[in-house]
């Protein structure tokens, strides 16, 4: 039996609200606004409502629940991702998955859920001034975010495409660990990129949202945010709002105007910068949208010699991480091992070419597996991420260039998911890139490896995890907001979410933004409520 | 060596082939009328370039479905995005642009599958970045409108979502 918490409790009159259906413009008041319901926004919700505080969210996207989640990539991707799952980067180079709907990213994350790695954490003190950011001081978050999402290893045995990983790393003496998952009850069905229709998954959507409407906390969905008001002093007074048509992707006519004692920006790593930037807000060290960084992910294909049918089961239950660690972390780029799930469209618009050697590709779906390379950025001279821009229209866009040092990192993971492939029996090894063509042999992959032009929409390259933008920092010159994700100039103002990462992660960011968010937000009741 | 007649019989197949080809094109551009689907962002000149470059990209998709769904993922597009997916249909509109861009010198629509083919293989590995992406871009958008719909799983084993009862 599968309970719509959501849907019930606002049967019963917990209080959101779809603004695409407003017919005048609104003003709301709360003690806090918290812009953005992802990772960010969804456990900040829950902290500051429980300690009685009254809370507004806001979400551009809309809110889509259990009963709307099909498992269709063509009704998942156009609702519940940012720009139908096709955002780019300015030269077109990277495509990003990014969520936007009620639950962020969480509504279509894959569900791993991994500690901040701690050589990252010493980056981060030694570099950044980030003192409490030992491994001990973030522990009891993690602990406590593992406990509420009900964080665990994946007990059951990996699908056969993680199983690829496992079996084709350990015949060649790498390691590998097993994934763990925030799902309770889980049905094992694969499709958790298109939104759980079992809410088994313990995203924002199941979990702090509810909690914090049945606490009384006003959800405003298809609600785009759109500039702080300061009145010149530095204290935000009140957020003006745009109510979305229905169809999601233009502002409709009426305004929403929000004021609050505080307000908390949780739009992730492009759109909280972008809102910063609209507004106008102090950046003497024009720090904001900068060191954005998004794990470029390299992709190989595979087909083996059985059905691997990678659109079922659990989606990443496989990791490796030995190459996060043959370098030292300033060293050359690095990067982790994992497995993503196959769908239709996912597949057709990653493998390249067209026409009949396309068609021929995809008609051997079931037996394709594919091993994603995701490079550690953010640690190295040559790898400072990209930078928010606006649009004309005052929308973001991230221009991300690539540099040769990620290149060569490009290409070692490429060399690397062919040998492991191989290893497990692979038929052929298909490196995506305009260039290649599936090998029939590790040698004739390492040999085509060695000599592919890596370029700009030659090489594909993807990207799931976006941070940085608004990073943290012990010093107003080098970053936007403290360790405690307070805004260095501006009053009344905070950033809790995976923008404040001063480098990216070397791990899936959701379980990081959950544990770090929560040690913030409660140094926010405590401030907000304390005497 | 083939005789004469051998010759003759080749040639004669490939006008009949050209000529069922052809058939099988109208039909699948005609097989839905034009008030079906309420189109949002396409409209029919560019429906009518789709309509050449579906065959290409995907040899066995339902071209009038895949047109469907190339307009439906467009439209779900940011208004910038889709400012930028109208300024390449104009490329491809404007006769003396889609000439010099394209290098099909014919009208889209007596453009063969082997011309489009040629255009987009030029697209696709061209030092132009700008020209690489509007490849990427309908690369996407067609495979996305076709992949998306449950015609096109049985050809490639998928057997589509399991069951969920509550």
């Amino acid at each position: 039996m599968i309970v719509d918490e959501l849907r019930r409790g606002i049967e019963g009159g917990w209080k959101a609200y779809d603004a695409s259906t407003f017919t005048q413009d609104q003003n709301y008041e709360a003690d806090v606004a918290i812009v953005g319901t992802g990772a960010g926004g969804g456990t900040a919700a829950e902290i500051l409502s429980d300690a009685g505080l009254r809370v507004i969210l806001i979400e551009e996207g809309p809110l889509w629940t259990s009963s709307d989640f099909h498992m269709l990539e063509r009704e998942s991707y156009p609702n519940l991702y940012q720009e139908s799952a096709g955002r780019k980067t300015k030269d077109k180079g990277i495509n990003i998955l990014q969520g936007r709907s009620v639950g962020g990213s969480t509504t279509v994350n894959w569900t791993t859920s991994l500690r901040t790695p701690p050589e990252t954490l010493a980056y981060w003190r030694d570099r950044f001034g980030l003192r409490d950011f030992e491994e001990s001081d973030l522990a009891p978050w993690f602990a406590r975010m593992e406990k509420r999402l009900n964080v665990a290893p994946w007990a059951k045995p990996p699908n056969a495409n993680n199983d690829v990983l496992r079996k084709g790393a350990a015949r060649l003496g790498i390691a590998t660990a097993v994934v763990p998952r925030n799902v309770k009850g889980c049905w094992n069905l694969g499709y958790c990129g298109l939104g759980c229709p079992t809410n088994a998954k313990q995203s924002m959507l199941v979990t702090t949202i509810p909690a914090a409407l049945a606490r009384g906390a006003t959800l405003l969905s298809r609600t785009r945010a759109w500039k702080l008001e300061t009145g010149g002093a530095n204290r935000v007074t009140a957020l003006t709002c745009q109510a979305m048509q229905p169809d999601g992707v233009r502002p409709g006519p009426h305004a929403i105007r929000i004021r609050a004692r505080h307000f908390v920006i949780a739009s992730g790593a492009i759109g909280s910068p972008a809102l910063l930037l609209r507004s106008g807000l102090p950046d003497p060290y024009g720090r904001v949208g900068k060191r954005t960084f998004l794990h470029p992910t390299l992709i190989s294909a595979a087909m083996m010699p059985y059905e691997v049918r990678g659109y079922a089961g659990a989606p990443q239950s496989v990791y490796s991480d030995h190459f996060l660690t043959v370098d030292p972390i300033d060293g050359p780029a690095g990067y982790k091992l994992e497995v993503p799930p196959l769908h239709p469209i996912l597949m057709a618009t990653n493998v390249p070419g067209f026409g009949a050697a396309h068609e021929a590709i995809m008609q051997q779906m079931p037996s394709a597996n594919t091993i994603i390379a995701l490079l550690r950025d953010g640690f190295n001279d040559q790898s400072q991420g990209g930078t928010v821009e606006l649009k004309s229209d005052g929308t973001p866009l991230l221009d991300y260039p690539i540099t040769d040092f990620l290149w060569d990192g490009a290409r070692r993971a490429f060399q690397t998911m062919a040998e492991i492939q191989f290893a497990a029996d692979a038929k052929t090894v298909y490196p995506l890139h305009e260039n290649a063509v599936p090998y029939p042999s590790l040698a004739q992959a390492r040999s085509a490896i060695a000599a592919l032009p890596m370029g700009i929409l030659q090489t594909r390259v993807a990207s799931a995890h976006v941070m940085g933008g608004c990073g943290m920092g012990a010093d107003p010159k080098t970053s936007v907001v403290d360790g405690s994700g307070s805004h260095h100039h501006v009053e009344n103002l905070s950033v809790f979410d995976g923008s404040v990462f001063p480098t990216s992660l070397g791990a899936n960011p959701q379980l990081s933004i959950y544990a770090v968010v929560a040690r913030n937000a409660t140094r926010l009741v405590r401030s907000l409520t304390g005497p | 060596m083939p005789t004469r007649r051998q010759v003759i019989g080749a040639g004669v197949v490939a006008i009949a082939a050209l000529a069922v080809g052809g058939l099988i094109y109208e039909s699948r551009r005609n097989s839905a009328p034009a008030d079906a689907f309420a189109f949002r962002v396409l409209d029919e000149e560019d429906r009518a370039i789709l309509a050449a470059i579906v065959p290409a990209m995907i040899p066995t998709a339902n071209v009038a479905a895949t047109i469907e769904g190339f307009d439906t993922a467009v439209a779900g597009l940011t208004p910038s995005v889709q400012a930028e997916v109208a300024q390449l249909f104009t490329i491809l509109r404007v006769p003396v642009l889609r000439m010099l861009a394209t290098g099909i010198m014919t009208p889209w629509s007596d453009a063969s599958v082997s011309d489009v083919a040629n255009f987009l293989t030029r697209w696709r590995f061209s030092p132009i970045l700008k020209l690489r992406a509007a490849y990427d871009a309908l690369h996407q958008l067609a495979l996305a409108a076709w992949y998306g719909s449950n015609a096109a799983w049985p050809p490639i084993n998928y057997p589509g979502p399991p069951p969920v009862s509550s």
